[in-house]
């Protein structure tokens, strides 16, 4: 409306159309109007390729300030795919992801890859809980947690280290400060794992499959802490095979066939009458 | 007087040799550690023509024989002008060769690394030289350490053949010895002790330092 007016108007002076030219461009450098300032996580149109195979296409997903976003979907689904580019870890092709207001991945008025230390900037922001855990194995349990708080926010490390022992007493391993990964449990790297991303106080928290490389019985122990978080109010999507879990915490549930978004809906819908037949037999509604 | 009274007698050029060879090792095998890691380092994040130049130079330094390099250092250059001594030209063919070594038993050791440390790294907000000093290079050394010690090794023989071009160490102390005196048994068996305590010395230290690392299961960085 307010450039309709700036075009529309007489043209003076040379002098106000320069002035009013910034006012113009606005808008399309910064899509800024069209997001919500609750939502934290905006995939639009996404679409990623491995060696000309789609795996993603044309993704639209928006993640809300407190959101618990469960991806669901059968193996080769792209679902991993889909929570890795979230944070640059796999470039898409095409489509853009934001976190709040600022473009991941690339700048969005040069059109152009990030360097990598402005994305490091916005990973920062990003905390990530994989399935394989990925502890630093040379480094204590506290150290795991304490190593990005002094080397990337550069905090000194008194305060580093009261962070770090906050959060692994949040998860439950305060028992185990100076261990090493290698003497953990699977369930317990993987309690370490989070306490290191919730150290750096992140806006969304991305999990990968976090308890599909555990025994049954430590499966359980991780989602209790992811259940603990959720109640906290974090933000978090989690790609999962955990069925309970995506029932009884998410907020919403996305389901993925091929690379496509098939459904996305609370769960309570997802579990009990979803609108896509794929869904339905995955859930094995429909019997027989 | 007996052969080994000799020895004893002549003792001073042992013990200057001792000195020479010693001094060799412990500075050459540092810068070479050093140029390993910064040679590992272009290779970790140079662009895709610096990485191929520097394994280029890598192979071309490793398929060189140790003496044609010090002898090009030493009598070759000299025709370009640039001049050096003995010990010098030695310190730097043996830095240079050792490095390239060096940098080949890292990246292998790069290459076995789990590859999900550093995407944890990434995902944390490491930059790319924090992941490297923080993350790569504890874990690249704490499991080369048993391949350190056995290269280190290497390069204190390797300063042996520096003696061609001159350099006063253990074997051209032995050398000079036994053509004097025409005792050469005695005083090669001299300097194969001599270089035996180094190398005991080098095999405690790394057996020491991987005793630690296992009692915690890869340890600290």
């Amino acid at each position: 409306m307010l450039n309709e007016k700036i075009h529309t108007g007489p043209v003076e002076t040379p002098k106000t159309v320069q002035e009013t030219a910034p006012v113009v461009e606005l808008p399309v450098q910064y899509p800024k109007s069209e997001s919500n300032a609750q939502d934290i996580v905006k995939v639009v149109n996404l679409s990623k390729q491995f060696d000309g195979i789609e795996v993603l296409r044309d993704i639209n997903l928006t993640i809300k300030k407190g959101d618990v976003v469960s991806i669901l979907g059968s193996s080769g689904s792209g679902k991993s795919t889909l929570l890795r580019c979230m944070n640059w870890l796999e470039q898409p092709e095409r489509g853009s992801i934001h976190l709040g207001d600022e473009r991941i991945g690339i700048n969005p008025a040069t059109r152009k890859p990030l360097k990598y230390k402005e994305l490091a900037k916005i990973r920062e922001r990003i905390g990530m809980v994989f399935q394989s855990f990925n502890l630093w194995p040379h480094l204590t349990v506290l150290r795991n947690v304490m190593e990005a708080l002094l080397h990337v926010k550069k905090m000194p490390k008194v305060e580093a280290e009261k962070i770090a022992r906050a959060q692994l007493e949040k998860v439950g391993m305060s028992h185990k400060l100076d261990s090493y990964p290698s003497m953990l449990s699977g369930g317990q790297k993987q309690r370490v794992a989070i306490a290191r991303a919730l150290a750096m106080e992140p806006e969304v928290l991305l999990f990968d499959e976090p308890t599909s490389a555990l025994d049954p019985e430590l499966v359980d122990e991780v989602l209790t802490v992811m259940q603990s978080l959720s109640k906290e109010g974090y933000t978090m999507v989690v790609v999962t095979h955990e069925m309970e879990f995506a029932r009884n915490v998410s907020s919403q549930v996305v389901f993925l066939e091929k690379g496509i978004l098939i459904e996305k809906c609370p769960p309570e819908k997802f579990f009990t009458h979803p609108d896509s037949p794929r869904v339905r037999q995955f859930l094995k509604l429909d019997g027989a | 007087m007996t052969e080994w009274e000799i020895i004893w007698q002549q003792r001073e050029i042992f013990i200057s040799g001792f000195g020479n060879t010693f001094a060799l090792f412990f500075a050459g095998s540092i810068a070479s550690f050093i140029l390993g890691v910064t040679l590992l380092y272009t290779l970790e994040n140079g662009s895709k023509g610096v990485k191929g130049s520097v394994i280029l130079v890598i192979n071309m330094m490793r398929t060189l024989p140790f003496l044609i390099l010090a002898y090009l250092l030493y009598y070759g250059l000299p025709q370009a002008g640039i001049r050096m001594d003995a010990f010098t030209a030695g310190l730097i063919s043996l830095s240079l060769y050792h490095g390239t070594y060096f940098c080949e038993i890292f990246r292998g050791i790069r290459k076995g690394l789990d590859s999900g440390q550093m995407e944890a790294a990434q995902a944390c907000g490491f930059s790319r030289f924090k992941t490297f000093t923080r993350i790569i290079i504890p874990n690249v050394l704490l499991r080369s350490l048993p391949l350190i010690a056995n290269q280190l090794i290497i390069c204190l023989k390797d300063t042996a053949f520096l003696c061609i071009i001159t350099v006063g160490e253990i074997t051209a102390a032995a050398n000079s010895i036994q053509s004097t005196y025409f005792i050469p048994l005695n005083a090669f068996i001299v300097a194969i002790a001599l270089y035996w305590i180094i190398s005991i010395a080098i095999e405690q230290v790394s057996k020491i330092t991987l005793n630690k690392v296992q009692d915690r299961g890869l340890s600290h960085a």
